[in-house]
């Protein structure tokens, strides 16, 4: 960031296209890993929590607890017990997701009218059928909604897992910070961005295909 | 990297540390930092956000397109804004430290605030509106009388995400050389002094977790008893 030079090199971006694209892959790895990760336990804790208002508190206390902490502090606490390694990185990732998803997901079920739940146990369906049949289907629209969120929170929150050594964009954008150099630092953030913004209308166009009878 | 129980006694020690509650790197100091910085990006991200959105709403006008223009500006990571807030306080010749970490902060805070408080307004029962208005109440009487307590639970949630996520990311400040809980984190990390990176994480989250709570009482005397109500699901 010297007067005079261009906030971005683009013969440095040229020549450095196989090092940016491997940050981008450790990126979409690092996201793909928490968000699936993160779901995945939502689900189950959501799905317990919608049928029992006793679970939804104590769960949604501690999820809103973990998601207060700041995501530095948090990887923070974890190094000295897990290192500057993989897993404290997806530790902390997974914890961020938890409270939209498992919100989303108790939000969706409990929305299924009381009138679809009855009819089809007077169809013969037993509980488990409801649930995968009829409740998740109905649900899928609000759940997608928070899968879009805690997918874009997630994004973002990767690029400070570089600080703790996990690569990702996140190492563009502090080796920009630290050798005052504006090129690494705008690809990395713009990239970031981007992936977001792509993620996003991926998982938009999921949600219009599991809810076929929102289409207007 | 030592056993747990070392750690903890590690951390213990550093906190009993008179040094650590005095100097210039002490953690009144740095809690002030933190705080002052905190509270000044919140209170201009109010500023920008909370009447354009209170408007937006009231009007229902280009209320869903600030919805949607906010949502991209979620997608903006904080270690992003405070990438691109760098060069952006370098041209205005403000320099490293607290002006770079404000200016990343700031459009942190909008987002939050702005779509809630345009949903929260937008939201309000039409009938109730109408009722309103059939009792004659003038749009202003309207807005300050009826849709702004109706709305207001939603509203402060939106106050308290963003000042939470203004907490967590003026941690992020000290990269740039800037103040706050942050430096004990990012020197701790840098100097491989564990128990200083723990203290400080420890500090972090509870003023983190303090705000929260803050925020929570303060709905309890802002929200009427009458609209008290839970939110439920984050849409996007």
């Amino acid at each position: 960031m010297s007067p005079g030079e261009p906030l971005i090199r683009w013969d440095w971006v040229l020549s450095h296209i196989p090092d940016i694209a491997g940050r981008l892959g450790e990126h979409l790895r690092l996201t793909a890993i928490a968000v699936v990760v993160g779901f995945a336990i939502s689900l189950l804790l959501g799905i317990w929590a919608a049928r029992r208002p006793r679970v939804y508190a104590p769960v949604t206390w501690v999820s809103g607890v973990l998601y207060t902490i700041p995501s530095l502090a948090l990887f923070a606490l974890l190094i000295p017990f897990t290192g500057l390694s993989l897993l404290t990185a997806e530790i902390g990732l997974v914890s961020y997701t938890l409270l939209i998803l498992i919100r989303n997901v108790v939000a969706g079920i409990r929305a299924v009218p009381a009138e679809v739940r009855e009819s089809a146990l007077g169809m013969g369906y037993t509980p488990r059928q409801v649930l995968w049949r009829v409740e998740l289907p109905l649900a899928a629209g609000v759940i997608i909604a928070g899968l879009r969120v805690a997918t874009i929170t997630t994004i973002g929150l990767v690029t400070v897992t570089a600080l703790i050594g996990q690569g990702g964009l996140g190492f563009l954008i502090l080796d920009g910070i630290q050798r005052f150099f504006s090129t690494p630092l705008i690809v990395g953030a713009g990239l970031s961005v981007l992936l977001a913004v792509a993620l996003d209308a991926l998982l938009v166009r999921l949600e219009r295909a599991v809810t076929p009878w929102a289409r207007p | 990297m030592g056993s747990t129980v070392s750690i903890f006694s590690q951390v213990a020690a550093w906190f009993a540390d008179p040094s650590h509650w005095s100097s210039s790197d002490g953690i009144p100091t740095r809690v002030a930092e933190h705080l002052v910085l905190s509270g000044a990006a919140t209170a201009l991200a109010i500023l920008l956000a909370l009447p354009l959105g209170v408007y937006l709403g009231h009007a229902r006008r280009f209320d869903f397109a600030a919805i949607n223009v906010a949502n991209v500006g979620r997608a903006l990571p904080s270690l992003a804004l405070l990438a691109f807030a760098l060069p952006v306080a370098f041209a205005l010749g403000l320099g490293l430290g607290f002006w770079p970490t404000l200016f990343a902060m700031v459009p942190l805070g909008i987002p939050p605030i702005l779509t809630n408080a345009v949903a929260g307004v937008r939201e309000v029962d039409p009938e109730v509106v109408d009722a309103a208005r059939g009792m004659g109440l003038s749009g202003r009487q309207l807005l300050r009388q009826v849709e702004l307590p109706i709305a207001a639970p939603l509203i402060l949630a939106g106050v308290r995400n963003a000042a939470v996520a203004i907490v967590a990311t003026a941690t992020l400040g000290a990269l740039v050389a800037g103040g706050g809980l942050g430096r004990y984190i990012v020197d701790g990390l840098a100097r491989q002094e564990y128990a200083r990176l723990f203290a400080g994480a420890l500090l972090v989250a509870l003023l983190a977790i303090c705000v929260e709570i803050a925020f929570s009482l303060l709905e309890r005397i802002v929200v009427s008893p009458g609209v008290r109500r839970t939110l439920t699901a984050t849409l996007a």
